[in-house]
């Protein structure tokens, strides 16, 4: 066998000003590595979307036809809105439908698949030893790899939170209770699924994964312990968290906006403390006779401001402390701003590992 | 110049030292053999000299003063790890695209030519390759880089003879014809033989030996490489076998 002689080794005097390799090469090393997971997120999303797409379209027109109707009151129009609210019904829409439920997983999913295996994968199988070699450098091999796929996935999940936003306008909308159309708080489980908090939680996920995959340094396992820390942050911020990012408005008036979201409620009694949340029995009993004459004519709010009213009848203020629905947006950047800082201390903490990792 | 230079090196995993007080000059322009027996330090010597280990005591320095791991030291160092990984669900183009675009420097014609000889298709994937094939594209990776020093840790320990004579011959060209450095590290102290021209020696992680071969051999009376090293490890650990 011969040995092919290569030509003359380039001047080496340009050592001295040494010039890093340029960073926008490791997209395209990125996009290879990782274009399996990536089209995975793609064709999951892209799925999802055209699903969207087909379940939307008819509950917008539905939605279109119901609030330009003239005039209310016909029995057209009424047909139509009750062919709204029955749309609505059907669909899975709402807090408490399945697909609200099965799109919380997706944010987790894709970031735990697309970031697990960046750090993970390397030191699974030794290619590591490979990729920490090259002239790149391995700590800007690494905080290449992590932003370039934090930026796409940021991207592309912002543009499926829109599309997410789109198909629950008719729900959340712009309720218009004089029309018997329901109102809805943007607050439910949705409220994490828009332009802003989805692609801060895939990001956020994403993050988690890396740097489970750098501890870790197996695929499965960080992928698992990835989703279990995701669900622990999920619930614990929508249970404990959110409603605390600004002060909730308090209201005595026995019907809170339909839109809002209820934090509290509680009665006072001649300006003192009385009860938390519903009346105690012996109080529900003296209440009796009141909310059993309004049984014939239910007002528009239901029980709870039948309640209301007969409590205060009865000479108690209830109060209400809740989050308008005006407070969407800043609710929206507030969970945005404090997921992506999250984000960005884990992508640094991985990247100082891979820095200061004795192999 | 000095393409490898310790001072009191010295790794530690855990309470083991894997290296211990290691001081040592490779001068450039040697095919340096790192020799011991398995679990003596070599590879933890040559991951200090690559960068990809920090010392637990002392300092390395390669290519002239150049702390290892440094951008500049990983300019002109290419490193061809134990058992050659590479990415296995990679094509061999792509394996080519990633080695170009990660370094300042990258032959492209070469290793396209090399890969051509060598009947290595650039469309099979890393992983469906031959052991002899895998190791072979890790060199022409390497090599394509013009390194200034080639590192390799036991290059052929997994090769069959003819794969491990072609390996070794590609080596020996980059050597002879581009005075590419080479620091390689092995077990297999026949293969050495014919290749190399400074011995380092390793056991229990710490340098026995060090040196120019034809130095070493006249200083100690020894017919080849192979005797002294085999003589030189069974005074200091008796445990060591061929």
């Amino acid at each position: 066998m011969t040995a092919l002689t290569r030509p003359a080794r380039p001047n080496s005097a340009g050592d001295a000003a040494l010039r890093p390799v340029p960073w926008r090469r490791m997209a395209g090393v990125s996009w290879r590595q990782h274009r399996i997971a990536l089209a995975g997120a793609a064709v999951l999303l892209g799925a999802l979307a055209v699903w969207l797409w087909i379940m939307g379209t008819p509950l917008h027109h539905a939605y279109a036809a119901a609030i330009a109707c003239h005039p209310a009151s016909s029995a057209a129009c009424q047909g139509s809105i009750a062919n709204f609210n029955q749309s609505v019904e059907n669909h899975f829409m709402g807090s408490k439908g399945t697909g609200g439920v099965l799109l919380q997983v997706v944010p987790a999913l894709i970031g735990a698949f697309v970031g697990a295996p960046v750090l993970a994968r390397e030191l699974e199988t030794g290619t590591f030893r490979y990729a920490w070699t090259q002239g790149f450098g391995r700590w800007r091999w690494a905080l290449a790899k992590l932003v370039a796929l934090a930026l796409v996935l940021a991207a592309a999940t912002a543009a499926f939170g829109a599309l997410v936003s789109w198909y629950y306008q008719p729900y959340l909308g712009t309720g218009n209770p004089a029309l018997g159309l329901n109102e809805n708080s943007p607050f439910g489980d949705l409220f994490s699924l828009r332009e802003v908090t989805f692609p801060a939680w895939t990001v956020a996920s994403f993050a988690t994964a890396a740097l489970a995959g750098m501890l870790i340094r197996r695929v499965v396992p960080a992928i698992v312990a990835t989703l279990a820390a995701y669900a622990g942050l999920a619930f614990a911020t929508a249970g404990l968290l959110r409603e605390h990012y600004l002060t909730p408005l308090v209201t005595s008036s026995v019907s809170p906006p339909g839109t809002a979201w209820i934090i509290s409620q509680w009665s006072t009694l001649d300006g003192r403390f009385a009860f938390a949340g519903n009346p105690p029995t012996s109080i529900f009993n003296q209440l009796g006779p009141c909310l059993a004459a309004g049984n014939g004519k239910p007002l528009a709010g239901g029980f709870p401001q039948q309640l209301a009213q007969c409590l205060a009848q009865h000479g108690y203020t209830q109060w209400t402390s809740y989050q308008p629905a005006s407070r969407l947006w800043p609710f929206q950047w507030i969970e945005g701003g404090w997921l992506l800082a999250l984000s960005a201390l884990l992508i640094a903490a991985t990247i100082w590992l891979v820095h200061r990792r004795a192999a | 110049m000095n393409v490898v230079e310790a001072s009191g090196l010295g790794k530690r995993y855990g309470r083991t030292w894997a290296l211990r007080e290691c001081t040592l000059e490779i001068p450039a322009g040697r095919v340096a053999a790192l020799v011991g027996p398995n679990g003596a330090g070599k590879s933890t010597l040559l991951n200090l000299s690559v960068g990809l280990t920090a010392p637990s005591a002392g300092a390395v320095t390669v290519l002239g003063g150049r702390r290892a791991g440094s951008p500049a030291a990983l300019d002109g160092i290419a490193f061809v790890a134990q058992d050659t990984p590479l990415y296995k669900n990679l094509t061999v183009s792509d394996m080519i695209y990633l080695t170009r675009a990660l370094n300042r420097r990258f032959d492209q014609p070469y290793a396209r030519t090399r890969l051509d000889e060598l009947g290595i298709p650039l469309k099979r994937k890393a992983g469906k390759l031959s052991g002899g094939q895998q190791a072979q594209l890790a060199l022409t990776l390497a090599l394509a880089r013009h390194p200034r020093l080639l590192v390799l840790d036991e290059p052929v320990a997994m090769l069959d003879p003819v794969a491990r004579h072609d390996f070794m011959a590609t080596v020996l060209a980059a050597a002879a014809d581009d005075g590419v450095s080479v620091l390689l590290s092995s077990h297999v102290l026949t293969e050495l033989e014919r290749v190399a021209d400074y011995l380092v020696l390793l056991s229990l992680g710490q340098v026995r030996l060090a040196g120019k071969v034809g130095d070493l051999l006249a200083a100690h009376g020894q017919a080849s490489l192979e005797e002294l090293a085999l003589t030189y490890l069974r005074e200091t650990t008796p445990e060591v076998t061929r």
